[in-house]
């Protein structure tokens, strides 16, 4: 990919960091010794994309650098890695789909078809209504629910073809479901409840 | 100091050494594409895996230290078969476009493949094609044959010292480019084309020119600067093809710069190629080299000896200029120079006017104070040396003179000649830190020696050398920085005025007043030549450039591939150039035009061939024959004294691509200079 199909077209002419971001990355900087402060680069990448609608813009990036004392194409480089990193305008839900292997033996095809059936979108692609953007990911690491589809920075877990459809219905009429397991189980505990050890928390609940 | 065992030989290596270099000790080749001695370890390219002793696979030699009692096995059928994989991998992507490759015949990559691949391929999925990148006038990219080795962008970040080059994406899809397809802003920056292992990186005025078998190579000097880099002519018939750098540990390592590199194609421009006379009209005209010597030697009759002047440019071999110091004296003028930018240096102490340190030294100096120069365009090469010495041992450098981006941090001490006077005196602070140092260094520039108090400045840089310790039994830290790849080797030969002579000024002076009547001008561009209308100007040279166009007589000569000579550089190295081809037209050898034009006044000089030349040089200054070698000079009293006067140290040169005919002739450094310009102003938009 180079790099014009890599960034949105339409740049921003520049880029600030808010008040409360500013007050943010002392914080973070904090945390660094001063001559390794470009380890600050991943979390005022995050920073600059949460304050602007979830994507960065090249001023972003240039930004960026010259806080760290980096060069430019360093900080490219890192944004460009990483898939968390939208370096395009991504829709208002921003739906991450796994699909490693565990993901895939329970059933994500059928989330993934769900999706492309309602806004005839594929991996990298915004819907036409501009609210949703779907990315194919590798391993959320939440394999115990699989499959898992991460909208924005929820997780939502268990899915089939009928929950994904809940999901976004709930999504496009804001009011989003519960985070978490769709079949509502806690954690990763056994959809039956506790299987095992039972007796052991009987006898702590005696003590 | 490990001792380990491969293939059954045992070699002992340094500590801190490689596997790789270990089994290159033992005399065992090790493929590899990422891995380059001068850059940092990547790791990344897994050809040089070997088998090491009870480690459960194979190791990647080129990441992993030696340990003492290590086994290496390189030859072994798991290490076959892992290059083999290796090759496999790396070929899956590898378009088979070898033909239509400029790499083709010098490629890592092809003679990898031949010596360690498979013989067929068993993909037969799609490759994937990759975007071309724009990396300035000098770099072709085709970055579908890109590996990723990431040689480039560690050669940018590290050697170069412009982190621009990147690698960005990942997996499949990672794709090296600069930042937003920028110009890679280096003056070393075509040296990525020699490390890229593939095709990937090519050179872009070479692309589709010649292929390497077709070539004829001749190992010469470079004279774009004065650090003599070594470079390999590459010729077919008479045109230079293309110029790369030789390996010379002392002076170039394994750079050269892009104008060493590329103003070649100027060799092709604005060619003198006969004889001219200025006639009635004051037109040009083409001549004959008999009416054109006849034309000097009517002029010589009226000028006399006290009327004639010379002055040598800064490309000129060390034999012409002693042929013509040999004819200023058969004919008595003392008027002559070789400092055509009036830098106030003497030929009286050699050591006032050498690179002391040596550019080997560069890597030992522990505080450096640098005057008047930039030697990021004045000698790129050598300031990539500097570089590294700042990055491993975070010397203190300090810089006296026009603001720069070195490439390495300095601290800036101002612009003005009066902060030099404080070191002088020990009050500035840094003084106090050349003092502390163990081998202090001072680089003196020709924007400082160019002023009209040079001498003071020279006398006050020996004062601080002297007061600071800079001199001793093994370390010299005084320097002279040139810009002229013939300047060293005019003041050893002396090539200066002589009792009562004018230095380039006074002759420039005299001219104007007309009491200077001929006026030699050998390969001489910078002199200024607004005031020269009233002398008669013979231009010997090999570029119609400055010089050319106020000659009344022009003599075409041989450019530096076109003629053997002998170069020195700043440090004093004694170098030879050889011939790659041979000059265009009826231009001849700049020593036999002189030896010539001598036997037309019956002052015949006493030499018929160019050894007889060289030797008659050697005779006259032995040290011009240790080739290849320095001889050091000896620490004596020279400068000037007085006061210096107020006012701002300005730049050696203002620009690096277009310094000299060759260069100001070349399409190539003219493409260079504009994009580089055009970034700055994009620079300064923003």
């Amino acid at each position: 990919m180079s790099i014009d199909k890599l960034i949105a077209e339409d740049q921003p002419a520049s880029f600030a960091f808010t008040e409360e971001n500013e007050a943010e990355i002392v914080k973070i900087l904090a945390k660094y010794p001063e001559d390794k402060k470009a380890s600050a680069v991943m979390p005022l990448l995050d920073l600059a994309q949460r304050q602007h609608q979830n994507w960065i813009p090249m001023k972003a990036i240039e930004e960026i650098a010259n806080r760290l004392g980096m060069a430019e194409i360093r900080v490219l480089e890192v944004a460009s890695f990483y898939t968390m990193y939208n370096l395009k305008p991504v829709g208002e839900f921003f739906l991450q789909a796994c699909t490693t292997t565990p993901c895939m033996l329970r059933g994500s095809d059928d989330m993934m078809r769900c999706i492309k059936d309602r806004y005839d979108i594929a991996s990298g692609e915004t819907s036409d209504c501009g609210r949703f953007t779907l990315l194919e990911v590798e391993c959320l690491g939440a394999c115990v629910n699989a499959p898992i589809l991460q909208v924005n920075d929820d997780f939502y877990e268990d899915l089939d073809y009928e929950t994904t459809g809940k999901l976004l219905d709930s999504l496009e009429a804001g009011t989003p479901l519960p985070v978490g397991s769709v079949k509502g189980r806690q954690g990763s505990e056994s959809e039956q409840g506790a299987t095992s050890l039972t007796a052991l928390k009987a006898e702590a609940e005696k003590v | 100091m490990p001792k380990l065992t491969v293939n059954g030989i045992e070699v002992e290596v340094e500590d801190g050494a490689t596997i790789l270099q270990a089994c290159e000790e033992a005399g065992f080749e090790i493929p590899r594409f990422c891995y380059h001695e001068r850059l940092s370890i990547a790791g990344n390219c897994r050809m040089c895996l070997v088998d090491m002793e009870r480690a459960p696979k194979p190791v990647a030699s080129c990441a992993m230290p030696a340990g003492d009692g290590m086994v290496i096995d390189t030859q072994s059928d798991r290490v076959k078969k892992a290059r083999e994989g290796v090759m496999e991998f790396l070929l899956v992507n590898h378009p088979l476009d070898c033909p239509i490759c400029d790499q083709g015949g010098e490629c890592d990559l092809q003679d990898q493949a031949m010596g360690y691949g498979h013989d067929s391929s068993r993909y037969v999925e799609n490759k994937r094609a990759v975007d071309e990148k724009h990396m300035g006038p000098l770099i072709k990219t085709v970055m579908t044959r890109c590996i990723h080795c990431t040689r480039c962008v560690r050669f940018a970040t590290e050697v170069a010292g412009v982190p621009e080059l990147g690698a960005i994406g990942r997996g499949e899809n990672m794709e090296i480019t600069t930042y937003l397809e920028k110009t890679l802003a280096s003056e070393l920056s075509a040296n990525v084309i020699d490390l890229c292992p593939v095709g990937a990186l090519t050179s872009r005025p070479y692309a589709f020119v010649a292929r390497p078998w077709e070539l004829t190579k001749v190992e010469s000097i470079d004279v774009m600067d004065a650090q003599g880099s070594n470079i390999r002519v590459d010729a077919r018939a008479s045109q230079v093809m293309r110029i790369m750098p030789r390996l010379n540990e002392a002076v170039n390592e394994e750079w050269i710069s892009d104008k060493a590199r590329y103003a070649h194609d100027g060799l092709r421009r604005q060619r003198l190629d006969t004889p001219y006379v200025r006639n009635k009209e004051g037109r040009l005209e083409k001549a004959s080299w008999d009416d054109a010597f006849a034309a000097i030697a009517g002029q010589l009759k009226k000028a006399k000896a006290a009327g004639t002047a010379a002055i040598i440019g800064d490309q000129v071999d060390a034999e012409t200029i002693f042929a013509m110091k040999s004819l200023m004296d058969k004919i008595g003028s003392v008027h002559m120079d070789c400092r055509q930018d009036g830098a106030k240096l003497s030929a009286k102490a050699r050591a006032s006017y050498l690179f002391n340190s040596t550019i080997e030294g560069c890597d030992d100096a522990d505080a450096i104070l640098i005057v008047g120069s930039n030697p990021r365009i004045e000698a790129p090469v050598m300031n990539a040396r500097i570089r590294r010495n700042h990055l491993l041992n975070d010397v203190a450098i300090a810089h006296i003179g026009e603001a720069a981006d070195l490439t390495y941090p300095v601290s800036h001490l101002g612009d003005e000649i009066a902060v030099l006077d404080e070191i002088a005196a020990g009050t500035h602070p840094f003084a106090k830190t050349l003092a502390e140092a163990k081998k202090p260094m001072i680089i003196l520039g020709m924007g400082a020696l160019r002023r009209a108090d040079g001498a003071a400045i020279l006398g006050r840089a020996k004062q601080i050398a002297d007061d600071t310790g800079m001199v001793a039994s093994d370390w010299n830290g005084f320097n002279v920085l040139h810009v002229a790849a013939s300047r060293v080797a005019g003041l050893d030969l002396g090539f200066v005025p002589g009792k009562g002579g004018y230095d380039v000024d006074g002759i420039v002076k005299h001219a104007e007043a007309g009491e200077i009547k001929l006026l030699w001008l050998l390969g001489a561009d910078e002199v200024p030549t607004a005031g020269l209308d009233k002398t008669f100007v013979v231009y010997q040279g090999h570029h119609g450039d400055k010089g050319a166009s106020v000659a009344d007589v022009i003599l075409p000569g041989a450019a530096y591939t076109e003629k053997d000579g002998t170069y020195v550089n700043f440090e004093g190295r004694v170098q030879r150039a050889q011939r790659a081809t041979f000059a265009p037209g009826d231009a001849k050898d700049d020593w036999a035009i002189l030896r010539a034009f001598s036997a037309v006044i019956n002052k015949t000089l006493p030499f018929d061939s160019f050894e007889a030349l060289r030797e008659a040089m050697i005779e006259a200054v032995p040290h011009l024959g240790d080739v290849d070698d320095i001889t050091p000079a000896k620490w004596v009293k020279f400068g000037g004294a007085g006061k210096l006067q107020s006012g701002t140290v300005p730049a050696a040169l203002d620009q690096f691509y277009m310094t000299c005919p060759i260069s100001r002739a070349s399409e190539t450094m003219a493409e260079c200079l504009k994009a580089a310009r055009e970034d700055a102003t994009l620079q300064a938009a923003e």
